[in-house]
C-alpha cells in the first residue's frame, strides 16, 4: 500500500466549478476553459502514487498547479473530484474532529509565502504545531528551541517574523513543520529563499534527516539540480496536468515530451548519471579497447570519474561492491551520454 | 424538490410580485379617497394623467403607528426594563467621575494615556492639557463633559458587546454578512431624528434614548471594520493555522482575532467620535451634557458661550481619539514591527 494515493483528481477554481466537469473531462485544455467559461484548471486528471519513506519532488512552471496539488494532501483545498488517500484512508471521509487530528499528527507543511504568524515571535511560531497538539509549554519551548538551533537561528528566538530577513522566516517555516515530528511532510518551495550556501546545508540537512528516519516527504521546487539531489522520483506538472513521474534518471534519460525536455535541457548531466545507467553489459561490449582501463564503481556519478578519463583517454570498466566486472563505458559513449538531449 | 431548488430565483421573484400586488389590494381597499366604485377607473382613464391618485397610497404610516402603539402597550415592561438598566450603568459611571475629585480624573486620563500610546510622553502631555482646558473653558463644563462622557461610554460598551461578535459571525459567513450588510446601509443612512423620537416615546426624555441612538448611530462602523479586518488576515497565515490542526476557536481567538485587533481598534476608535457627534445631537432631545451648552448659547444667541463649548467638545473628541488611535498604533507597531520605532 502507498502512503499516499492521488486518485483521478480535478481542480477547478471559480464559481461553478461542476458545470465545467464535463468539458475538462473531454480534453479542453486549461486556456480554453478559462477564455470559454471564466473557470481556472487548477489539476486535471492527476493520478500519482507516493510511497512511504520517499521523496516526492513535484516540478512544473509558475502556475502549473504545484501549490494546489500539495494542499490537497492535508485538505486545505478540496478537490472537486477524485479521491486522495493517505495510509489507506480516504481524507475527503473525515469528519471535522478527524480532519483537525490528522493535520496535528499526520502531517505538517511549509509554505511557499512563509505563512508565519505576524503576532507569535520565533520561539512561538515553531512551538505552533505542538501548542496545537496539546503539548506542556515546557517541553513545547525545549523541542522549538531543539528545531531553531537546528536551522541556525538561535539567539533570534525572541524575535518577530518581520524582523527578519525572507531566508530566515523561510528557516522558520522549516523549523516549524519539523518541530511536529510528523510522518508526513509537504514542503511548497521549502528552499527558495535560501542563499545558496544555506540552501545547499538545508538539503544535506534533509538527506540526513530522510536517511534517519525515513520520512515521506512531498518536495516543491523550480530548481532541477535540486530535485536531482533530493528526490526519489520526480512528477512533472503542465498546466494542471501530470505529463511525467519517474525516477530522476528516468526523466533525464527519457523526457515523455518537449515540456520536460525543456525543464531537463541545462541540467548537469554528470551529476545525474551513475556509471551503471550509461555501461554496457559484458556481452555488448566487444567492440571497446580493454588495453588501457580504469576502474570505476557501478553507483558513481560520471561526474566523479569523468576528469581521470578525459586526462588518460581511456575506458572504463564498471565493478560492482564485491568487485564483480558489470560492464564497459567506451570512451566516445561517455561523451554522447553527457550531451544527448 | 430539485424543480425548486434550480428554479429558486424565479420563485423569489414570484414571491415578491405577490407581495406587490398584495400591497396595492390592501392599499385600495383600505384607502378613504377611493372611487365608489372600481369600474370608474376602467372607464375614465383620468387618474393616468397629471397628479398622482389620492387613493394610490400605501397606508405605511398608518401601520407603523398602530404597530408602535401595540408595541408600547403590550410590551412596555421590556422597555421599561431596558430603561432601568441603561440607567443604573450611566449612574454608576457618572456618579464615579462625577464624586471623584477633577485632579484624579485629569491623572486618570493621563495614566491611562501613557500606556495605550506605549509610553509615548508627548501624547500623553498633549492630552493631559487638553482635559485641563474643558473644565479651564467654563468651570460647569467639567460636570457637562462628564456627563456627555458617560454617556458615550455605555453606548460604546454596547457597541463593543455587540458590534464585535457580529463582525465575527459577518466574517464566517458570507450568508450572514449579506442579511446584516443592508441594516447597517439602513443605519448609517436614515436620518438620526427617525429613531430619535421613537426612542422618546418607549423610553421618555433623556439619557436613554441618547444611549439608543448613540448605538446605532456608532455600532456601524465597529462591525464593518471587526469583518474586514478578520477578512484582511493573509490567507496563507490562516492556511498554516489549519495545516496544523488549529480548532476553528484556536483560529478566531489565537490567530484572527489578534492580527485584526489594529483594524478593531480603529472601529472603536470611528465609534468612539461617531458617538461624541450622536450625543450632542441627542442634546435636542433633552440630554444633559456639553450638547445642551451649545443649545444654550445659540438659543441665547450668545456667540461667545456657544463657541466656548464647541472648543470643549472639540477638546473631548481629541482626548478621547488619541486614546483609542494611539493603543491601535501600539498595537500595530506590536505586530508589524517593521516600521520601527525611533525613526
Ligand atoms: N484560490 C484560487 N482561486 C482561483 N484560482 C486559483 C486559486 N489558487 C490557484 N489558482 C490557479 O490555479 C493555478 C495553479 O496555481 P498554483 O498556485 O498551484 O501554481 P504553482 O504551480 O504553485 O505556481 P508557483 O510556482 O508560482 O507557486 C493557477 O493558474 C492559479 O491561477
Ligand atoms: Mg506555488
Amino acid at each position: 500500500m502507498s502512503k499516499i494515493e492521488i486518485n483521478n483528481v480535478y481542480k477547478i477554481f471559480g464559481n461553478n466549478p461542476q458545470s465545467v466537469m464535463p468539458m475538462v473531462r473531454e480534453g479542453a485544455n486549461k486556456e480554453e476553459v478559462l477564455e470559454q467559461t471564466g473557470h481556472t484548471v487548477g489539476l486535471d486528471n492527476v493520478s500519482l502514487k507516493i510511497e512511504e519513506g520517499e521523496t516526492f519532488v513535484c516540478m512544473g512552471l509558475s502556475g502549473s498547479g504545484k501549490s494546489t496539488l500539495i494542499r490537497h494532501l492535508n485538505r486545505l483545498i478540496d478537490p472537486t473530484d477524485g479521491e486522495i488517500i493517505v495510509e489507506g484512508t480516504n481524507v475527503m471521509s473525515f469528519n471535522k474532529e478527524q480532519l483537525i487530528d490528522f493535520r496535528r499528527h499526520k502531517m505538517s507543511m511549509v509554505f511557499q509565502r512563509f505563512g508565519l504568524f505576524p503576532h507569535k515571535t520565533v520561539i512561538q511560531n515553531v512551538g505552533y504545531g505542538l501548542e496545537m497538539q496539546g503539548k506542556q509549554l515546557e517541553e513545547i519551548n525545549k523541542t522549538a528551541m531543539e528545531k531553531i538551533e537546528a536551522v541556525g537561528l538561535s539567539g533570534f528566538e525572541n524575535q518577530f517574523p518581520n524582523q527578519l530577513s525572507g531566508g530566515m522566516q523561510q528557516r522558520v517555516g522549516l523549523a516549524r513543520a519539523l518541530a511536529t515530528d510528523s510522518d508526513i511532510m509537504l514542503m511548497d518551495e521549502a528552499f527558495s529563499a535560501l542563499d545558496p550556501l544555506i540552501r545547499s546545508d538545508m538539503q544535506k540537512q534533509l538527506l540526513d534527516l530522510q536517511s534517519e528516519l525515513k520520512k515521506t516527504i512531498v518536495f516543491i521546487t523550480h530548481d532541477l539540480d535540486e530535485s536531482l539531489r533530493l528526490g526519489d522520483h520526480i512528477g512533472i506538472l503542465n498546466a494542471g496536468k501530470l505529463v511525467q513521474v519517474g525516477t530522476p534518471v528516468d526523466i533525464i534519460m527519457n523526457p515523455a515530451d518537449d515540456y520536460v525536455k525543456a525543464f531537463v535541457k541545462d541540467v548537469n548531466r554528470a551529476k545525474v548519471i551513475k556509471a551503471k545507467i550509461i555501461m554496457k553489459s559484458t556481452k555488448d561490449s566487444d567492440d571497446i579497447d580493454k588495453t588501457n582501463l580504469i576502474k570505476v564503481n557501478e553507483d558513481q556519478f560520471i561526474e566523479e570519474f569523468l576528469p581521470q578519463i578525459v586526462c588518460s583517454n581511456s575506458n572504463c570498466e564498471v565493478v560492482d561492491k564485491s568487485g564483480n566486472v558489470k560492464g564497459y563505458i567506451s570512451n566516445k559513449e561517455l561523451q554522447t551520454s553527457l550531451t544527448k538531449s | 424538490m430539485e424543480a425548486l431548488k434550480k428554479n429558486k430565483k424565479i420563485f423569489f421573484n414570484i414571491g415578491l410580485l405577490a407581495i406587490f400586488v398584495w400591497l396595492l389590494i390592501t392599499s385600495y381597499s383600505q384607502s378613504k379617497r377611493k372611487p365608489d366604485n372600481i369600474g370608474e377607473l376602467l372607464n375614465d382613464f383620468s387618474w393616468l394623467g397629471g397628479k398622482w391618485p389620492k387613493w394610490l397610497d400605501l397606508p405605511l404610516m398608518n401601520w407603523i403607528n398602530s404597530g408602535f402603539k401595540t408595541l408600547n402597550e403590550k410590551y412596555g415592561y421590556i422597555f421599561e426594563a431596558i430603561n432601568n438598566v441603561l440607567l443604573y450603568m450611566l449612574m454608576l459611571v457618572k456618579n464615579f467621575l462625577i464624586q471623584a475629585p477633577w485632579p484624579l480624573v485629569i491623572l486618570g486620563v493621563i495614566v491611562l494615556t501613557y500606556f495605550a500610546s506605549g509610553r509615548k510622553i508627548g501624547t500623553t502631555v498633549f492630552v493631559g492639557f487638553c482635559t485641563f482646558f474643558i473644565g479651564f473653558l467654563h468651570p460647569i463644563f467639567w460636570q457637562k463633559a462628564i456627563e456627555t462622557t458617560a454617556i458615550m461610554l455605555i453606548g460604546i460598551f454596547l457597541c463593543v458587546v455587540a458590534g464585535i461578535p457580529l463582525g465575527i459571525a459577518m466574517a464566517r459567513s458570507a450568508r450572514t454578512r449579506n442579511v446584516i450588510l443592508p441594516v447597517l446601509d439602513l443605519m448609517q443612512t436614515i436620518p438620526s431624528f427617525c429613531y430619535l423620537i421613537p426612542g422618546i416615546m418607549l423610553f421618555g426624555l433623556g439619557a436613554v434614548p441618547a444611549i439608543i441612538a448613540t448605538f446605532i448611530y456608532a455600532v456601524p462602523p465597529l462591525v464593518r471594520l471587526t469583518d474586514l479586518g478578520i477578512r484582511l488576515v493573509d490567507t496563507e497565515v490562516i492556511e498554516a493555522a489549519d495545516a496544523f490542526g488549529a480548532s476553528k476557536k484556536q483560529k478566531l481567538w489565537g490567530v484572527q482575532m489578534p492580527l485584526a485587533l489594529p483594524n478593531i481598534m480603529q472601529g472603536i476608535n470611528q465609534c468612539t467620535m461617531m458617538a461624541l457627534a450622536m450625543v450632542v445631537i441627542a442634546s435636542m432631545i433633552g440630554t444633559r451634557g456639553l450638547g445642551d451648552e451649545v443649545l444654550l448659547g445659540l438659543q441665547q444667541l450668545n456667540v461667545g458661550r456657544a463657541a466656548e463649548a464647541g472648543i470643549a467638545i472639540v477638546l473631548l473628541a481629541i482626548v478621547l481619539d488619541r486614546i483609542t488611535q494611539s493603543y491601535g498604533e501600539t498595537l500595530q507597531e506590536r505586530t508589524a514591527p517593521n516600521t520601527k520605532k525611533g525613526k
